[in-house]
């Protein structure tokens, strides 16, 4: 096992640094603290989100609904807050992650019971979702004028010196590996990816795993999304749209598997650092913004690529068939 | 202990048209190695299916420590004390092996219900220890090698506190000093109490750890009773002995010169050094046990399996397939064991089947010649008296043997030089079989050179002009028809004794 | 994804290859049930508005999904193959890209089309080999190229456009047939739709299509080239993209790097609705028809209604859902009607 953590994560760290080192050649105020800490500050949505998108991805899944559940969800609190200005803001918090998981738990519905291919569940609830923004909020914006102080300040406000969005993420980041390495249900998602038949061998529900990951990928989506228009401000149509990209070349990049079966937290933690780093480069390099999904594109082509053959030259031929 | 640990009575596994098990009984007593013997489809991997829950017998009882038991799940019996040990273990190859160990009954620590990872780890090292695997908790099972991987399934039924093991064929992938290891734990197992089925096919391990065998044979118990009582004449006497009445219509060929030669093949573990001739109008029939390595020397020889190692003359000329097609084109066919996952394209028509080899070659421009392919698939599904409403009916709508007659007729209708049959009345009812043998005679008797692999002796003895004898990936014998017995291929296919005397290939 | 390496057989998974056989059959087919909802469409449709059924409008209506129309051609043999391709609309982004960038840099009509469809089958090639010569599954090859494409898109025009085609370039997406009310469009349709029929139909690439999506190892076992098959349908289906992008593109007569956004639900969308299994191997090219206009009369109505854009997604997306949850029952039906067929076979075929 150490053996492998100096493979794949090791190399990400060394990655990493590289290029935070590649940039501050050109601009030397990037590795300040206070840059460092911005990106990671800016980076915590997307680690939240990847979280959600790493258990669909696991059972051989891929979410793609996640933007379009932030920007439902995001949308449906902002105009709780714009409308009842007198909620508390603790309540968001709960009632985001709530609804997200409503949201993600249809789509697994719709994958245990209704045998649909993650893939078009997805891609349904996307449209579908989307459309909703539309209709809840008919087509008018919330900006950040008429979001109340509290609810603007749930991401940034510092608690021990960390923006909430940072201790969010740490959370989040805990709790996923927490489940993930140590309850059976986490185990059962690996096992579920890595040889559904055996799994079912072992007595893994399949049904209830993939209501769980579609539950925790929405849940996810869901305080993201809230996180993402109390940060930014501002709640519309297009929110996050698109967003679901970055977290699949998040995981990616942290080498999880696209077929399903392997992954660990930590990879999609240090993948999304990565695409953090890259982002926050592109201004601070004077290169336009407009890159970004191009360089995303590229990432996820050469790690599914460089993932696909590091891992056929290491593993033996082994004959357990999988289904997919 | 004088009680059984497990008493079978009378059970039967009865599938629509075949009867996998008939009326067997089978008592195994706590601390014994209890020998499962049989030949390929004699019924052995059906008992251990309806012992270890994955199929409901149709009829019989089955006592487990004094119990009535039915098990309707893998994990039920598993959790009663029944676990088998494949011979291709299903194992995660991504997780590790201390997670293959407890899949399925993960150690959890009191009170907070989280995974206990480090009892796990210290446990699994402690099993590890016991069978003498140098494996490390935490690495991943597709590191491994097949034999490693093997003794993790024996850690995990270990695990378990099993006390019936089922183990299936567990030498096939293991060495000679990897066999002695497991049998040393098998030993200490007997000691405590664990009682073993064991599975195997070779005599002189059987003699070394079993204290008492069942023969099975066609589904029907044939035999039981102490090893010690036992030899390996009587063993195989049971296994195969059958009224040689059944007469096959192999018809007097000439056997004209040698088509095909291969050399020295050679594929990783699969087989080593093969070598074998094959003549124009010759039946070679190829027999072995499970893990012979038969069927991976066509694949290979066809292109649809690596090669490391060996020689393709064709008519005297040196020759190399890439895949199928070019096999094809240089008139070799291939009818693969499993119809349905590789021979037939089922929701496809019978016709269409018939055709999609040559498709390409009969069409025009891209464009698919319907009347030659209508004509064509008439003309071979004639010849194989394939029974259906009409040619464009659906191929999973058919018989098995009917279906087994489309894929005959595939291959046939691309007019082959070599015909590789693997299999091919597996599974079929008697009277389809004795139609694929005539026709078999009648295409060798016209001049074609067939290649048959069987696990059934009396077809083997029958159809075959002569006999390539396969045992673990080498070739054991290869007997020629004249003076071929029951005994004597299956001596060699056992390893029981050296190979009997013919030409070498 | 379409595999049955294990031999279990799913009877439900039934070619239309051969005729059906009773009315129930008949009726209970997805095609004929399509048809039944696409009148009423149609009978809706002409209900909102008196001036529907006006030859004219309904020309015209057909402008907004001719594009479409012609991807889902080649898209119905991807995934026909049991592979998916969503990365199409971000082609067409590449390619009006290109397109762009020469009409700027002068170049005349001719050059400007030759370059639109270039682009969309080098992209689809791309696509391709990665899928099969590296043997990574398609949705992961498409989800990485489909942010490729549309992100150089992006980069090179940021919130920019090209605007300046020319003239002759407009006949493309705005023509008509000489003097009729005839679109251009729908005549590349038509063509496109004409050939992709015959090939599935009649030629040896159709019939390798549907065994490579029904069982890959038996059509490998076979001699069927299944990497070749998989291939061109990439390639052909790239090329697909960039004959859209350049009626898109000669349609709004600009270019901006959100161009055709969305576009690949709608394709998978009316591939799946016209009956094509999601896992490959079952489908016809009649089922497809009906879907495009289906769903393109079906939009068409909803605009007159003025639904808004996003609520018409909405609809798309649960439509997707039931088109593909629905074969589900019906097949269920049909492998009942149709087991009460085999059975008596059998039966019948077992007197030796």
């Amino acid at each position: 096992m150490k053996k492998l953590l100096k493979r794949k994560e090791t190399t990400l760290v060394l990655l990493i640094l590289l290029l935070v080192f590649a940039v501050s050649l050109r601009a030397p105020g990037f590795v300040a603290p206070s840059s460092l800490l911005n990106i990671i500050v800016d980076t915590s949505i997307l680690i939240i989100v990847s979280l959600g998108q790493f258990g669909v991805i696991l059972i051989g899944g891929i979410d793609l609904s996640i933007g379009s559940t932030m920007a439902l969800v995001g949308m449906a609190a902002a105009m709780l807050n714009q409308f009842v200005p007198s909620i508390p803001v603790w309540f968001f918090a709960p009632f985001s992650l709530l609804a997200g998981a409503l949201l993600g738990g249809l789509g697994g519905i719709l994958v245990a019971f209704g045998k649909l291919p993650p893939l078009i569940a997805s891609l349904g609830m996307m449209s579908a979702y989307r459309g909703l923004v539309f209709i809840l909020s008919k087509g008018q914006w919330v900006t950040a004028n008429e979001m109340t102080e509290g609810f603007r300040k749930i991401p940034e406000g510092l608690t021990l010196g960390l923006p909430h969005m940072v201790w969010a993420a740490l959370i989040v980041a805990l709790l996923a590996h927490l489940f993930m390495r140590h309850t059976r249900s986490g185990r059962d998602v690996y096992a579920i990816g890595g040889n559904p038949t055996a799994a079912r061998f072992a007595g893994v529900n399949q049904s209830k795993v993939e209501i769980n990951v579609f539950l925790i990928s929405g849940a996810l989506a869901g305080l993201a999304g809230l996180l993402y228009v109390s940060r930014y401000g501002i709640a519309q149509n297009e929110t996050a749209s698109g967003f679901e990209m970055q977290t699949v070349a998040a995981a990616v990049l942290g080498g999880v598997n696209i077929a399903g079966g392997s992954g660990t937290v930590l990879g999609v933690i240090l993948g999304s650092l990565f695409l953090g780093v890259v982002n926050n480069a592109l201004p601070v390099l004077r290169l336009s913004p407009f890159l970004q999904m191009a360089i995303q594109g590229f990432i996820i082509l050469t790690a599914v690529v460089a993932n696909t053959l590091v891992d056929r030259r290491n593993k033996r031929v082994f004959a357990a068939g999988r289904a997919r | 202990m004088d009680a059984n640990i497990l008493e079978m009575r009378g059970v039967s596994m009865y599938f629509p048209g075949i009867k996998a098990l008939d009326n067997v009984d089978l008592s195994v007593r706590p601390g014994e190695v209890h020998a499962l013997i049989g030949e390929n489809g004699a019924g052995k991997s059906t008992l251990v299916k309806v012992l270890t829950g994955l199929y409901k017998p149709t009829a019989g009882s089955i006592g487990f420590e004094g119990m009535a038991r039915r098990f309707s799940s893998t994990v039920e019996a598993q959790l009663a004390g029944i676990v088998a040990i494949h011979q291709e273990p299903i194992m995660f190859p991504d997780l590790s092996v201390a997670e293959n160990v407890f899949s399925g009954h993960m150690l959890r620590k009191r009170g907070t219900g989280l995974l206990d990872w480090p009892g796990m780890r210290a446990t699994t090292r402690e099993l590890c220890a016991r069978i003498e695997l140098s494996a490390d908790p935490d690495s991943m099972v597709s590191e491994l090698s097949v034999a490693q991987r093997h003794m993790v399934g024996i850690a995990r039924a270990l695990s378990m506190n099993a006390r019936l093991l089922i183990m299936d064929e567990p030498t096939s992938a293991l060495s000679i000093r990897e066999t002695e290891d497991l049998f040393k734990i098998v030993r200490q197992l007997k000691a405590e109490g664990t009682a073993i089925l064991f599975i195997s096919h070779k005599f002189d391990e059987l003699f070394a750890i079993a204290d008492s065998y069942t023969v099975l044979r066609d589904g029907k118990l044939v035999g039981a009773g102490a090893m010690k009582d036992a030899s390996v004449d009587s063993l195989v006497r049971l296994m195969a002995g059958r009224p040689m009445g059944q007469m096959f219509p192999k018809r007097k060929a000439q056997i004209g010169q040698e088509i095909l030669q291969v050399k020295g093949f050679s594929a990783g573990r699969s087989f080593k050094d093969v070598s074998f001739s094959l003549r124009r109008g010759e039946i070679l029939g190829f027999f072995g046990l499970v893990g012979a390595g038969r069927s991976e020397v066509m694949k290979s020889l066809l292109g649809l399996d690596p090669l490391d190692k060996g020689e393709i003359y064709l008519e005297g000329k040196k020759a190399r397939f890439r895949d199928p097609r070019a096999a094809l084109a240089q008139g070799l066919a291939y009818v693969p064991e499993d119809r349905q996952a590789q021979g037939l394209v089922l929701p496809l028509s019978i016709a269409n089947n018939i055709c999609l080899p040559q498709t390409a070659s009969l069409a025009t421009a891209g464009f698919i010649a319907r009347k030659t392919e209508a004509s064509l698939a008439r003309e071979y599904g004639s010849k194989m008296e394939i029974r259906a409403a009409g040619w464009d009916v659906e191929a999973l709508n058919l018989s098995g043997g009917n279906q087994q007659k489309v894929v005959l007729a595939k291959w046939l209708a691309t007019k082959p030089r070599i015909l590789i049959l693997d299999e091919p009345t597996k599974g079929i009812d008697v009277g389809t079989k004795a139609a694929v043998h005539e026709f078999m005679s009648k295409l060798a008797a016209e001049g074609m050179a067939i290649i048959m692999i069987s696990s059934e002796l009396p077809e083997i003895l029958g159809m075959s002009d002569r006999i390539v004898v396969m045992h673990e990936g080498s070739v054991a014998a290869v007997v020629d028809r004249a003076e071929a017995t029951e005994e004597i291929i299956l001596r060699a296919a056992t390893g029981a004794a050296t190979g009997a005397t013919g030409e070498a290939a | 994804m379409s595999d049955l390496g294990t031999g279990f057989v799913d009877s439900s998974r039934l070619t239309r290859m051969s005729g059906p056989r009773r009315l129930a059959d008949f009726l209970l087919r997805w095609e004929s049930m399509l048809f039944f909802i696409f009148i009423a469409v149609f009978v809706g449709n002409s209900l909102l508005s008196p001036y529907f059924l006006d030859p004219f409008n309904l020309f015209d209506a057909t402008f907004n999904f001719m594009e479409k129309a012609v991807m889902a051609m080649p898209m119905m043999f991807v995934i026909l193959l049991g592979d998916i391709d969503i990365s199409v609309a971000s082609i067409i982004s590449l390619s009006s890209l290109f397109m762009g960038m020469a009409s700027a840099g002068g170049a005349d009509t001719p050059t400007i089309i030759a370059i639109g469809l270039a682009v969309g089958l080098l992209a689809g090639i791309f696509n391709g080999l990665l899928i099969t010569r590296l043997a990574i599954p398609s949705i992961a090859v498409t989800l990485g190229s489909s942010s490729l494409f549309r992100g150089i898109a992006n980069a090179v025009l940021g919130d920019q456009a090209y605007t300046k085609y020319p003239a002759s370039f407009a006949f493309v997406g705005q023509g008509y047939l000489g003097d009729s009310i005839v679109p251009f469009e729908i005549l590349i349709f038509l063509a496109t739709a004409l050939f992709a029929g015959i090939v599935l139909n009649r030629t040896v690439y159709g019939r390798h299509v549907y065994a490579v999506g029904n069982n890959k190892t038996a059509a490998r076992f076979s001699g069927v080239p299944v990497d070749r098959v998989r291939l061109i349908a990439f390639a052909v289906n790239g090329l697909a993209a960039g004959a859209a992008a350049i009626m898109l593109t000669s349609r709004i007569g600009s270019t901006r790097p959100n161009i055709a956004s969305g576009y690949e639900t709608d394709v998978i969308t009316i591939v799946v609705l016209g009956g094509v299994a999601i896992t490959g191997g079952k489908g016809n090219i009649a089922g497809v028809i009906i879907s495009i206009f289906l769903l393109g009369y079906l939009k068409f109505g909803m605009g007159v209604l003025n639904v808004p854009g996003k609520v018409m997604n909405i609809i798309t997306g649960v439509l997707l859902v039931v088109a593909i949850l629905l074969p589900k029952f019906t097949d269920g039906l049909r492998a009942r009607l149709r087991a009460g067929k085999a059975k008596s076979r059998a039966r019948g075929e077992e007197k030796v």
